[in-house]
């Protein structure tokens, strides 16, 4: 079974994100949500690696009211697919667990 | 959507209302599942999560009132919002019988809101399909 | 009903008050019977060094308060040897004994098959 992971912190402040780039599977997902959409941008740190994990089969997600929010929908990297709410909890079904990375 | 397909969740909100965004994306987290059909088992309210349930907080009539929004979520579907009492009482989150118990002047805790202890964070987990964190 | 529970805790004691309120939570559960395990960290392996002193800053010691897990009949602890790596801990400067060490992959399976996940 796989895991989803969600991550709300910004990658260019916190280790959220490269420390759930760690431990993901390739059968995981990762959900960017709240400051955590601003690792969907393409130069952000872990974004070499997110790219890698989506080839490899993962799938990357980012809340996109979130996104919008802060204005960040021409910048997200390609790949990454944009979700709502109703999504997320559709992901949450999809995947035994979620750890919550903050 | 079919019976079977109904999952029972609980959700474990650890931030506070306004510092952080968390406590209002499990809000929209909890409206989306209750509008597809599941049902919520429990909202948890736990470290600074507890200064959702102050009946203090007068926010300016043109933002979104968070607390509100639980209240009526709570009315619509019968929501159990449960604070943690011990994280409660350190942060000033009294209900009549506490603010009684430890002699204070007066009580905050919001209607719709239940102050219990770290067992209904435990025996939701237990009984839920699913038990999501949103951290602060 | 028991549900195999796994607690996450990756924030460092004292500055904020998560990593304290983090084991009252596998208390409880243990209390109430669960199958809780711990998983330490990042800077949640900060909690794990002996000889904590909170009296200088007024708090309660989380090292004792780690040592009480046992006690609970919390047998299942893990620690990320990467975050220990990464901050130059050993583990003889561990308060548990009876930790079990994991690489990445493994806190990754670890995650993986749980019943339920508390992320602190």
């Amino acid at each position: 079974m796989s895991t989803l992971h969600t991550i709300n912190k910004s990658p260019y402040a916190h280790n959220a994100l490269s420390s759930c780039l760690k431990v993901c599977a390739m059968n995981d997902g990762i959900l960017l949500l709240e400051d955590g959409v601003f690792g969907a941008l393409i130069s952000a740190p872990g974004a070499q690696e997110l790219q890698i994990l989506i080839k490899h089969g993962a799938n990357v997600f980012a809340l996109v009211n979130d996104i919008k929010a802060r204005g960040l929908e021409e910048k997200v990297a390609p790949d990454i697919k944009l979700i709502d709410y109703n999504t997320f909890v559709q992901l949450t079904l999809d995947h035994r667990c979620v750890q919550s990375w903050y | 959507m079919d019976h079977a397909s109904i999952m029972i969740f609980s959700l474990a909100i650890y931030s506070a209302p306004y510092s952080s965004q968390a406590s209002y994306t499990a809000y929209q987290f909890a409206v989306a599942l209750l509008s597809q059909g599941h049902s919520l088992h429990r909202v948890f309210f736990y470290q600074d999560g507890v200064h959702n349930a102050t009946n203090l907080a007068a926010p300016p009539q043109d933002e979104f009132d968070l607390q509100k929004a639980w209240q009526q979520l709570a009315k619509d579907y019968q929501l159990d919002l449960v604070v943690c009492i011990a994280a409660a009482l350190r942060r000033g989150i009294l209900n009549e019988g506490e603010a009684k118990r430890y002699d204070k002047a007066s009580h905050n805790c919001a209607e719709e809101f239940t102050i219990s202890g770290l067992g209904q964070l435990v025996e939701a987990a237990a009984v839920s399909d699913k038990l999501i964190s949103f951290g602060y | 009903m028991s549900k195999k529970i796994l607690l996450v805790s990756r924030h460092a004691p004292y500055g904020s008050s998560t990593a304290r309120e983090a084991i009252d939570v596998a208390l409880a559960a243990a209390i109430y019977d669960q199958d809780i395990g711990i998983l330490f960290m990042d800077d949640g392996v900060f909690q794990l060094l002996k000889d904590h002193q909170g009296k200088y800053i007024n708090q309660k010691n989380i090292d004792s308060m780690l040592s009480a897990l046992a006690l609970y009949g919390i047998e299942k602890i893990y620690v990320h040897q990467e975050s220990l790596d990464n901050r130059t801990i050993t583990t003889n400067e561990l308060i548990l004994d009876d930790l079990q060490l994991l690489n990445s992959i493994d806190v990754g399976h670890l995650l993986s098959q749980q019943d339920q996940l508390l992320s602190f």
